[in-house]
C-alpha cells in the first residue's frame, strides 16, 4: 500500500487538533480587545472642529470656568453648547478680526448655527444627567478628562456600560468635594482613600447610585 | 408582499405599484424618471411631500429599502460584535432665547377647539417643539383631565399630509397670487355691497373672528355669513321652543344625585364632555366604607358611554323616545299628552326616585330628541325645581345662532340660483359633511370663485378654485370661548411649519386693512376689553390659559308652556331604524387623517379603522349575519374572528334612494329594530391614513332628521369584508376581572372584591424577596369613577412615542398601545336590557414576581429597585418569551418597523425623554418612567424628597374623572397607600402570585331596588 | 474486535434464532463482501442518477429556506403568524419538533452500544448523521425566530463584554442555548470518530489521488495497529458516556421551555419525561423513514435486515405509549387541579378552535401506534414506512398544540387571538427539511452509511481477532 501522506502529517494532524482550539480562543481574546481599544472607543482621538477651540488655552490659559459655556450643566440633562453669542460677548473685541474665528462671526451675521462634531457621543438609548451628577460631587474632569489640557478635545473615557457602572457601583473611588467640581486641577491628597474620605462624602451628600436599567435607558 | 398580508380599504400601497418596483432596481429609477412621469401614480408620488414614507400608518412592511440598509448594516455590527456610531453634529442655537435651558422643556396654557369650543390645555414644548398637550388644571372645561382628540391634536400639527402651500387646481402658487387673484372679486362685490358674496364656517366662538365678521357684514350688508356645523344639535330649537330664546343649557352633574340621559352622550361628545365626567365620577368617589353615590339612569338608542356607567340601562328605538319623554313628564304630573305605555314598568320607578329627589335630580336630553321632547325636558327639570341646583341657562356660547341645516339649504338654493358670485369656506367640510339631500358638493360648483381655506386639502378643497392652508391652532394667534362662554388666548407655539395662515389674517385680506397680522388683530380685540393695564392682563391670561371673569353668566328663563305638550301626531314608525352618531375617535370626520384617532379603539365595539352597521343579535340572526359561538352554543363575539381579522358580512343600507354599505357588526346591548352608523368615514380625500377607510354615512343622512330615520331597508349582501377588532370576545368567562358590586353589598362587606379571589401566601417563591427601601411605585385604577373614555390610551401614545401600525396589522393582533381599555359584557346578549358593560383600563401591572423577568434570556426587562420592570429596549433581541409568558398581555412587539424614522415633522413630534422603538424589540409600560427620573434627579438636586403626587403617568394626567393614582406605596401617606387599603382594592390574577403593583378598585353600583331585574342582568 | 462479551451473546442469537427475521446480516458474508458491499456505495465512479435526481430536488427545496430567511432578515418577524397572545409559532414548533428527531442518532450510537445492543450496529451511522443534521436544522430556529438575530447570537453568549452584563441564567432560553450546542459538539465528536477507522478503509480503496487525500486526511493516519484499536474502542466508549446523559438532558432542557411559563398548558412537571419520550418515538420515526428506502436503493438489505426494523417498530411502540400516558396526565391535571385556567385550557384544545389538531394528535400519536402490537404488521416494511410517516406529522401536531392552543386563549380573555403560519411559516419550515435531506444525500453519497468496521464483527467469522484481516 502507498504511502500517500509524509511521515510528518501524523504530528501536523496533532497540533492541528489544539490548534483550532488555541485559535479559536485566541480569536475571542482578539474580538474583546477591538471592543475595548480606541479604534472603537475613539478614546483619545482629537475631533477635527469648524473652529479650532482650544479647552487648553481657555481654560488652562485664562481659567474661564466651565459654567460660563456650558450654562445648563447644574440644572438640565444637558451641560449645553454655547450660542454664538457667548463666544461674541469676548470675541467682539479680543481676535476681533482672527481668520480662524471667521466661522463665529459669520453664523452671528447669518444667523446660522456652527455646527461643532459631537465629542462624547451617546448613544441615543442613554440618557445621562450631567446635573445629577455634578451636584454631588463628580467632577467634569472625572469624565471629560483634563480639558485645560485638550488644544483639541477628545474623549477621555470610554463610555462603555461597564465603566459607567464601574462608578455606580463604588462611587466612593471617584467623588470629590462639591466645591472642587468645576476645578480641573483638584486632585484627591494622598491620604484620601487611607481615611475613607470617599465614604465620608457619599454618606454626607446622600450619593446613592442607581443599577437599575431605567437609570439611564427608557 | 404576500397574500395573507391583503390591503384593506385604507390602505395606499396600491398607488405606489407604478412606482416602488422601479424603486426597488435602484438606479433603473432614475433611468425611467421620464416614463414614471406620465404615470398618475408618480404625479401622485411627487405631489406628496415625504414619498419615502408615503404608507408609514398603514403599511409597515411598506419601507423595504430602509429595512435592507437598517438589518444589513447591523447584521455588520453583530458580526464584529461592536458598533462605530457615526460622527454627530451638534448645533447650538446663535442666540439662546432667555427662557430656554437646553434639555428642559416649557408648558405653555393654550386651547385646543373642538367643534369651534375651546378645551384649555397646556403644552409641553421642548426646544421650542410642541411635544404633548395636557389638560389645563385652571380651565373650566379641563380641569386638567383632558380627552383622546385634544391629545392627538399633536399630531395633527405634525401631520405630513396637511395643507402645505397655496393650490389652485392642484397647482401650487403663493398667497401673493392668490391676493392678486381676489381683487377684482373684493372690488365687485364691494360695489355690490357683497349681494354674491357667501362666507361658511364652523361653528365660532373666537370673539375676535366673530368681530371680524360682523365688521366685514358691516361693510358687505349683502353678503351672508353661514355656520355649518353637520353634528348641529336639536338643543337650541328645544331651548326656543322652550323659553322663546336660544339659551344654552348647562348640566351641574356634581350636584346630581340622581342623573336620566334622555340618549344624551354626555361622557363621549360634545364641548364640555371633559368636565361633565369629571363632575360626574366626583359622585362616584367613595372614601371609606359608607358612600353616597349618584344613580344614572340612562336610555339610550345605540350603546354609549352613558349606558356603560348606567345602573339602569334602557335600550329603545329612537322613535320610541318622544313617547317615553311624555310618558315620563306625565308620571310626574305635568300636563304632557301623548306618552307611550311601553316601558311603564321602568317609568313608573324613575319618577318616583325623580320626585324622592327634587332639586338633586337632572333629566338630559340628547341630539336626537326632537325639538319638543327638549323643551318638555326643560319643563321637568324646572318643575323638579332642579334649575339653579343641577342645571343652569346661559346666553349661547357660540356667534349668531342659527339653523345650520336651514342655512345650508337656503345656501345650496341661493348657490342653485347662481346668485352666489364668491364662496368663501372657512375650515368646514361642507363637500363631504353636508346631508345627502342637500346637493351642496353639486350647487357650489355653480359659484364662480370658489375658496376653502383649511387644513387639510379635503374633500371641499377639490372643488374649489383656491385651496388656502389654514395654520393649525398650535401655529397661530387666536382666541375662543369654552362651553361656559369663559374665553382663552389661543397662543401659538411653534412658526407655522408650512405657510398655513390664520382665519383672523384671511379675514383681514377679506378687509379694507388686508395686512395685519394674527397677533395685532387678536390683541387688539382684547386691548378694548381687558381695560386698563393692558399688558399685565394681557400676559395673565396667557400664562392662565384663560380670560378671568369672561364665563357667562347664569340667565333666569322660564318655561313657557306651549302647543308642544300636546300630543305630536307622528305616523308610527316602520321598519328598521337608523341612527346617526358622530365617530366616537374621528367625530364628524375631522380626525379622519389622525392615526392615533383611527387606531383608538371604539369604546364599546372596539372596533379600529372604520364604522360599522351596529345591530342587536336578534336583528342579526333575523338577517343572517354571521356571529361566531363557544362550545355551549352561546354567542360570544360578532363576526368570525379569524387570525387575519374578523370576518364580517357586508349589509346594505337603505333609505329611500339613499344606499350605503358597510360590515355589519352585533353589539350585545343594542335595541332590537334599530341600527347605528356613525359618521366621518368614508372620506377620498382625507389624506395618506384616512382616505378609504369605513363608509360614508353622510351619503344616508338627510337633512330633515339629521340624528335618525325610520323606515330604512337593511339587507345582507353576499360580500363579506376583514375589520380590525382589538377585543372580539365578549364574556369575562366567569374570572373575575372586573368587580362590581351594589351599594348594599358594599355597605354590607365592604371587602366583597377582596372576598372573589384569594392570593397565595408571599412566600411561594423561590427567589428571594426585594427590600424596596426607597420608593415603591404603584397605580390603582377605580373601576367605579373610570368610564372608558379613552383619554388615557391616546395620552399615553403621545408620552411614550407609541406607533400607529394600521388597519391589518391591528386586525393581526399587533395593535401596540400599551394600555388598553378592556371591555366585557355581562348578561345575555339576546335580550339587549339584560347587558352590562364593563370596561378596564389595563397597563404594565409592573408585577413584583414578574413572570416576563425570569424567561428573559439577555436580562432586557428587569426588577428596578423601586419596583419597575424596567424594559431595555436596545438590549432586547425579541425572543417574545416575556410576552408569552405574561397572563395580562400587555407586552408588544414591533414586529416590523412600525415607528417612522424618515418624515421629518414626526422626528419633531416625539417625546425626546422616551427611546425610539425600533423593529424586532419588545416594549411596554413603565409608569412613565422618564417622568419619574425628572422629578427624581430635580428633586434630589433641590436636596429634598419627591413632593406626593408630583409625579404623574400620562394616564393619569389625561383621566378626567381621576380614576387613575400613581405614587410611593413606601409613604403610608401616599394617596396611592391610602387607597390600596381601600377595602374595594384588589388585584387581577394575583391567584398566579404576580403581585401587581397595578391594583383595582372594584365598582360600587347604585341601583334603585324597585327597577324591573331585567335591566341590570 | 475481539471483545468477549458480544462473541457471547452473538452465540446465543446463533442457537436461538435461525428465521430471516431474526437475523441481523444476512447468510454468507465475509469480511470482504461487507466492505465491499458498503464500500462501493462511495467509492463507485458513477453517481446512479437516481441520486442525482433526489438530490437536486432537496436542493431546491432548499433554496426556499434561503428565500424564506433572507425575506424575514429584511422585512421582519411580521411576516409570520406570530402575534400577540401567540408569541411562538412555527419557529418554537419546528425547533421542538428537529431537535426531537435529532434523539434517535445518539441513543442508538451511544446508549445501545453501552447496553451491547448489536442491532444497532448497521443502522447507528446514519441514524447520528441524521442527528447532526436534524440538529442543525433545529439550530436555526432559536437564531432567527428572534426580532434582532444580529444581535441575538452573540448577546446570548457569556462572555465578559463592554457592558458588564452576563445573560440571564434564570431563563431556559439559555439553558436551551447550553443544551443544544453540547449535543450538536459531542453527537458530531461521536460521529465523526466512529467515521475513523471506516474513512481508513476507504483511504486505502479509493482509486483517485484527490479522495485518497481527502480520506486520508479525515482518517488522521489510522492504521488499524493494536494500540489503535485499543484507544480507539476506550475513546469510543467514554463518548458513548458522555452522550448519553445528553439524550436525556438536551429535550429535558427543551421542555423547561415551557414547564417554567405560567401558561396554562405549558406549565407541567410532566413535561420533561414526556418529551424525551416524545423525541425518541420521534427520532426512530425518521430512522426508519430514512432507512427503508436507503435499504432498498443500494440494496442493503443484508444489512439493515427485517429485525432491525422490527426493534425500532417496538421502540416506537413503547414510547408512544408513554407519550400517549403524558396526555392523558395533562388531561387528568386539568381536571384534578381544579384550575380554572387549566381545566378551559383543556376543554378548549378538545372543542375550540384548534379541535381538530388536537384529535389528529391523538389520532397520530396515540391510536396509530397501537398498531404495531400485531406482529404481523410490525414486519411490514411498508406499513413501517407508512406508520413511520404518521408519528412524524403527529409529533409536529403535538408542539403545534402544546404551542397554540395554550397561548392563544390563556388568562385575559380580553387579549384572546387566533393563529395561523404564512407561507412563510412554510417556506422556512420546507425548506429546513430541503436541508436535513441535502445534507443526508449527501452524506450516503461520501460516506459509509453503515459502518463497516461494526458490521464486519458480526460475521460469524469475526471470531478470531480483528487485525489479521486489516
Amino acid at each position: 500500500m502507498s504511502q500517500i501522506f509524509h511521515h510528518s502529517t501524523n504530528t501536523i494532524a496533532r497540533v492541528s487538533i489544539f490548534g483550532t482550539v488555541f485559535g479559536i480562543a485566541g480569536g475571542l481574546w482578539l474580538m474583546l480587545e477591538l471592543n475595548r481599544s480606541s479604534y472603537v472607543t475613539d478614546v483619545g482621538v482629537a475631533k477635527e472642529q469648524p473652529v479650532p477651540f482650544s479647552h487648553a488655552h481657555h481654560v488652562g490659559g485664562m481659567g474661564v470656568d466651565c459654567r460660563y459655556c456650558h450654562t445648563a450643566v447644574e440644572t438640565s440633562a444637558q451641560a449645553g453648547i454655547p450660542p454664538t453669542k457667548t463666544c461674541m460677548n469676548c470675541h467682539a473685541q479680543i481676535w476681533s478680526q482672527s481668520p480662524t474665528l471667521e466661522p463665529v462671526r459669520s453664523s452671528l451675521r447669518s444667523g446660522q448655527s456652527i455646527e461643532w462634531v459631537k465629542v462624547n457621543d451617546l448613544p441615543d438609548f442613554v440618557y445621562f444627567n450631567h446635573s445629577a451628577h455634578v451636584n454631588k460631587g463628580v467632577a467634569c474632569v472625572t469624565c471629560h478628562g483634563r480639558v485645560d489640557r485638550m488644544p483639541l478635545m477628545w474623549q477621555h473615557a470610554s463610555l462603555q456600560m461597564e465603566w459607567c457602572l464601574d462608578c455606580h457601583r463604588q462611587p466612593e473611588k471617584y467623588v470629590r468635594p462639591k466645591a472642587e467640581v468645576f476645578n480641573v486641577a483638584w486632585e484627591p491628597p494622598s491620604d484620601w482613600v487611607a481615611n475613607g474620605k470617599g465614604r465620608e462624602l457619599v454618606k454626607q451628600y446622600g450619593i446613592k447610585p442607581r443599577t437599575s436599567c431605567s437609570t439611564c435607558h427608557r | 408582499m404576500s397574500a395573507d398580508s391583503k390591503l384593506a380599504p385604507g390602505e395606499m400601497r396600491v398607488e405606489f405599484g407604478g412606482v416602488r418596483p422601479r424603486h426597488e432596481r435602484g438606479r433603473a429609477l432614475w433611468r425611467s424618471l421620464d416614463q414614471l412621469e406620465q404615470s398618475p401614480e408618480f404625479l401622485e408620488f411627487l405631489h406628496r411631500e415625504f414619498p419615502q414614507n408615503a404608507s408609514e400608518f398603514t403599511d409597515p412592511e411598506g419601507r423595504r429599502e430602509f429595512l435592507r440598509v437598517m438589518s444589513a448594516s447591523l447584521a455588520l455590527a453583530g458580526l464584529v460584535a461592536c458598533t462605530k456610531q457615526p460622527a454627530e453634529l451638534i448645533v447650538p442655537y446663535v442666540r439662546q432665547p432667555e427662557q430656554i435651558v437646553p434639555g428642559r422643556p416649557l408648558f405653555f396654557a393654550s386651547a385646543v377647539l373642538d367643534g369651534g369650543y375651546a378645551k384649555g390645555v397646556l403644552v409641553e414644548s421642548h426646544e421650542g417643539r410642541p411635544t404633548k398637550i395636557e389638560g389645563n388644571p385652571e380651565h373650566p372645561a379641563s380641569l386638567g383631565g383632558s380627552d383622546a382628540v385634544t391629545q392627538a391634536a399633536i399630531l395633527e400639527l405634525y401631520d405630513p399630509d396637511r395643507a402645505q402651500t397655496v393650490r389652485s387646481f392642484g397647482e401650487i402658487h403663493s398667497w401673493a397670487e392668490f391676493v392678486a387673484a381676489l381683487q377684482p372679486v373684493l372690488e365687485k362685490q364691494r360695489a355690490r355691497k357683497g349681494a354674491g358674496l357667501r362666507i361658511v364656517t364652523e361653528v365660532v366662538t373666537s370673539p375676535t373672528l366673530r368681530k371680524q365678521l360682523e365688521e366685514l357684514l358691516l361693510e358687505l350688508p349683502e353678503a351672508k355669513w353661514v355656520q355649518w356645523d353637520a353634528t348641529a344639535r336639536n338643543a337650541r330649537a328645544g331651548a326656543t321652543l322652550a323659553f322663546g330664546e336660544a339659551v344654552e343649557t348647562r348640566w351641574h352633574l356634581d350636584a346630581a344625585d340622581v342623573v336620566v340621559s334622555l340618549d344624551a352622550d354626555f361622557l363621549a361628545a360634545g364641548p364640555a364632555s371633559v368636565r361633565q365626567i369629571r363632575d360626574f365620577a366626583s359622585r362616584r368617589k367613595i372614601d371609606g366604607e359608607h358612600a353616597k353615590l349618584n344613580r344614572l339612569y340612562a336610555i339610550e338608542t345605540t350603546p354609549g358611554l352613558a349606558g356603560v356607567n348606567a345602573e339602569h340601562r334602557l335600550p329603545v328605538r329612537p322613535s320610541e323616545l318622544d313617547g317615553l319623554v311624555r310618558a315620563l313628564a306625565a308620571a310626574l304630573g305635568l300636563p304632557v299628552a301623548g306618552g307611550t305605555s311601553a316601558h311603564a314598568a321602568w317609568i313608573g320607578p324613575l319618577a318616583k326616585d325623580l320626585q324622592a329627589h327634587r332639586g338633586a335630580s337632572l333629566v338630559m336630553a340628547g341630539d336626537s330628541l326632537s325639538p319638543a321632547a327638549h323643551a318638555i325636558v326643560h319643563l321637568i327639570n324646572e318643575r323638579l325645581g332642579n334649575v339653579g341646583r343641577t342645571v343652569s341657562y346661559s346666553a349661547p356660547v357660540a356667534a349668531a345662532p342659527i339653523d345650520a341645516v336651514a342655512a345650508l339649504t337656503e345656501l345650496v338654493a341661493e348657490m342653485s340660483a347662481r346668485k352666489v358670485e364668491a364662496l368663501f369656506i372657512l375650515g368646514a367640510n361642507p363637500a363631504y359633511t353636508a346631508p345627502a339631500d342637500i346637493a351642496f358638493a353639486d350647487a357650489m360648483m355653480l359659484v364662480p370663485f370658489r375658496v376653502h381655506f383649511s387644513l387639510y386639502d379635503d374633500e371641499t378643497s377639490e372643488r374649489c378654485h383656491w385651496q388656502l392652508p389654514e395654520a393649525h391652532s398650535l401655529e397661530a394667534w387666536s382666541d375662543a370661548l369654552a362651553f361656559d362662554g369663559t374665553a382663552t388666548i389661543v397662543q401659538p407655539l411653534i412658526e407655522p411649519l408650512y405657510v398655513g395662515k390664520s382665519a383672523h389674517e384671511l379675514l383681514a385680506l377679506l378687509s379694507s386693512r388686508p395686512d395685519r397680522k394674527g397677533y395685532d388683530i387678536v390683541r387688539d380685540h382684547w386691548r378694548s376689553r381687558l381695560g386698563a393695564d393692558f399688558e399685565k392682563a394681557w400676559r395673565r391670561a396667557l400664562h392662565d390659559g384663560l380670560v378671568a371673569g369672561t364665563a357667562l353668566p347664569e340667565k333666569a328663563v322660564a318655561v313657557k308652556v306651549g302647543d308642544w305638550t300636546k300630543a305630536a301626531v307622528e305616523p308610527p314608525a316602520s321598519g328598521i331604524e337608523v341612527v346617526f352618531r358622530p365617530d366616537p375617535t374621528v367625530g364628524d370626520g375631522r380626525g379622519g387623517n389622525n392615526g392615533w384617532l383611527q387606531e383608538l379603539p371604539k369604546p364599546v365595539s372596539k372596533l379600529t379603522w372604520e364604522n360599522a352597521v351596529y345591530m342587536s343579535l336578534a336583528t342579526a340572526k333575523q338577517l343572517g349575519v354571521r356571529t361566531s359561538s363557544n362550545y355551549e352554543g352561546r354567542t360570544e363575539s360578532a363576526g368570525e374572528p379569524t387570525p387575519q381579522g374578523t370576518i364580517t358580512d357586508v349589509v346594505q343600507l337603505a333609505l329611500g334612494e339613499r344606499k350605503v354599505s358597510g360590515p355589519a357588526w352585533v353589539l350585545p346591548g343594542h335595541p332590537d329594530g334599530v341600527v347605528t352608523v356613525h359618521l366621518g368615514y368614508g372620506r377620498w380625500r382625507a389624506g395618506r391614513v384616512g382616505n378609504g377607510a369605513g363608509f360614508n354615512a353622510y351619503a344616508l343622512r338627510s337633512g330633515a332628521s339629521p340624528h335618525w330615520e325610520a323606515g330604512a331597508q337593511l339587507v345582507k349582501t353576499a360580500f363579506t369584508t376583514r375589520v380590525a377588532c382589538t377585543q372580539d370576545h365578549w364574556s369575562m368567562e366567569g374570572r373575575h376581572l372586573v368587580r362590581s358590586g351594589s351599594l348594599d353589598e358594599f355597605e354590607h362587606e365592604p371587602r366583597f372584591a377582596q372576598e372573589m379571589g384569594e392570593d397565595p401566601p408571599k412566600a411561594t417563591t423561590l427567589y428571594p424577596p426585594h427590600p424596596y427601601e426607597g420608593h415603591a411605585w404603584a397605580l390603582t385604577v377605580d373601576l367605579n369613577t373610570c368610564v372608558g373614555c379613552n383619554a388615557c390610551v391616546t395620552a399615553c401614545q403621545s408620552e411614550n412615542n407609541v406607533p400607529v401600525v394600521g388597519k391589518d396589522q391591528v386586525a393581526r393582533g399587533r395593535e401596540m398601545h400599551w394600555i388598553r381599555v378592556d371591555r366585557y359584557f355581562e348578561g345575555r346578549p339576546e335580550q339587549p336590557d339584560s347587558i352590562e358593560t364593563w370596561s378596564q383600563p389595563v397597563m404594565c401591572m409592573q408585577c413584583e414576581n414578574a413572570p416576563c423577568e425570569v424567561v428573559c434570556p439577555v436580562t432586557a426587562t428587569v426588577h428596578s429597585d423601586e419596583g419597575l420592570n424596567d424594559m431595555i429596549y436596545n438590549r432586547c433581541v425579541g425572543t417574545r418569551y416575556c410576552s408569552n409568558n405574561c397572563p395580562y398581555k400587555v407586552r408588544r412587539f414591533n414586529f416590523y418597523l412600525y415607528q417612522d424614522w424618515t418624515t421629518p415633522t414626526f422626528k419633531m413630534m416625539r417625546n425626546p425623554d422616551v427611546s425610539v422603538r425600533s423593529r424586532g424589540v419588545m416594549e411596554k409600560c413603565t409608569y412613565c418612567v422618564q417622568r419619574i427620573s425628572k422629578v427624581r434627579i430635580d428633586a434630589k438636586n433641590e436636596g429634598r424628597p419627591i413632593k406626593e403626587g408630583e409625579i404623574q403617568t400620562a394616564c393619569q394626567q389625561a383621566c378626567p374623572a381621576e380614576a387613575i393614582v400613581f405614587g410611593d406605596q413606601n409613604d403610608a401617606t401616599s394617596r396611592v397607600a391610602k387607597l390600596k387599603a381601600s377595602p374595594r382594592n384588589y388585584g387581577i390574577l394575583t391567584d398566579l402570585n404576580t403581585r401587581p403593583r397595578t391594583s383595582y378598585l372594584a365598582a360600587v353600583r347604585n341601583p334603585n331596588p324597585e327597577m324591573p331585574k331585567a335591566s341590570h342582568g | 474486535m475481539a471483545s468477549p462479551a458480544p462473541s457471547h451473546t452473538r452465540h446465543e442469537h446463533d442457537e436461538r434464532f435461525q428465521t430471516e427475521s431474526d437475523r441481523l446480516i444476512a447468510p454468507g458474508h465475509d469480511f470482504a463482501s461487507v466492505t465491499d458491499s458498503i464500500s462501493k456505495i462511495v467509492l463507485q465512479r458513477r453517481t446512479p442518477l437516481g441520486w442525482w435526481l433526489g438530490f437536486a430536488a432537496a436542493f431546491g427545496v432548499m433554496q426556499l429556506l434561503l428565500y424564506a430567511i433572507a425575506h424575514l432578515l429584511f422585512v421582519g418577524i411580521g411576516v409570520w403568524g406570530v402575534t400577540i397572545p401567540i408569541g411562538w409559532g412555527f419557529d418554537i414548533i419546528n425547533f421542538v419538533w428537529w431537535i426531537g428527531i435529532g434523539h434517535a442518532g445518539t441513543l442508538i450510537s451511544a446508549i445501545l452500544l453501552l447496553l451491547r445492543q448489536e442491532w444497532r450496529t448497521s443502522i447507528n451511522r446514519f441514524a447520528e448523521a441524521m442527528t447532526l443534521f436534524a440538529v442543525a436544522c433545529a439550530g436555526f430556529y432559536p437564531i432567527f425566530h428572534t426580532g434582532r438575530p444580529w444581535v441575538a447570537f452573540y448577546w446570548l453568549m457569556p462572555y465578559p463584554n463592554t457592558m458588564g452584563l452576563w445573560p440571564n441564567f434564570r431563563s431556559p432560553l439559555i439553558w436551551d442555548v447550553f443544551a443544544v450546542t453540547t449535543y450538536a459538539t459531542v453527537s458530531a465528536m461521536f460521529w465523526f470518530v466512529g467515521l475513523i477507522p471506516d474513512l481508513a478503509t476507504l483511504r486505502d480503496r479509493a482509486q483517485s489521488k484527490p479522495w485518497k487525500i481527502v480520506y486520508g486526511m479525515l482518517a488522521m493516519g489510522w492504521r488499524g495497529s493494536a494500540k489503535h484499536w485499543h484507544n480507539y474502542e476506550t475513546a469510543y466508549l467514554l463518548l458513548a458516556g458522555l452522550a448519553t446523559p445528553l439524550v436525556v438532558s438536551v429535550h429535558t432542557v427543551v421542555s423547561f421551555d415551557f414547564a417554567t411559563g405560567i401558561v396554562p398548558g405549558w406549565h407541567a412537571t410532566i413535561f420533561p419525561p414526556y418529551f424525551v419520550a416524545g423525541a425518541i418515538y420521534a427520532g426512530f420515526a425518521m430512522v426508519l423513514t430514512l432507512s427503508i428506502p436507503l435499504r432498498k436503493f443500494y440494496g442493503l438489505e443484508d444489512f439493515i435486515t427485517m429485525k432491525h426494523l422490527e426493534n425500532m417498530a417496538k421502540v416506537m411502540l413503547a414510547t408512544g405509549l408513554i407519550v400517549a400516558y403524558g396526555y392523558m396526565c395533562e388531561a387528568f391535571f386539568a381536571w384534578y387541579s381544579g384550575n380554572p385556567y387549566e381545566k378551559y385550557m383543556i376543554v378548549n384544545r378538545m372543542t375550540g378552535p384548534y379541535a381538530l389538531s388536537y384529535w389528529a394528535l391523538i389520532l397520530c400519536n396515540v391510536i396509530a401506534p397501537n398498531l404495531l402490537w400485531s406482529k404481523r404488521l410490525r414486519t411490514s416494511v411498508p406499513f413501517l414506512f407508512f406508520i413511520s410517516f404518521v408519528v412524524s406529522i403527529g409529533m409536529w401536531l403535538e408542539r403545534f398544540v402544546i404551542i397554540v392552543t395554550s397561548l392563544h386563549r390563556d388568562f385575559l380573555p380580553s387579549s384572546w387571538g387566533l393563529y395561523a403560519g404564512t407561507q412563510f411559516d412554510w417556506a422556512a419550515f420546507i425548506g429546513t427539511i430541503g436541508m436535513f435531506l441535502t445534507l443526508m444525500f449527501l452524506f450516503v453519497r461520501f460516506l459509509p452509511a453503515i459502518s463497516i468496521f461494526e458490521m464486519r464483527t458480526l460475521v460469524p467469522a469475526a471470531e478470531m481477532p480483528e487485525e489479521e484481516h486489516q
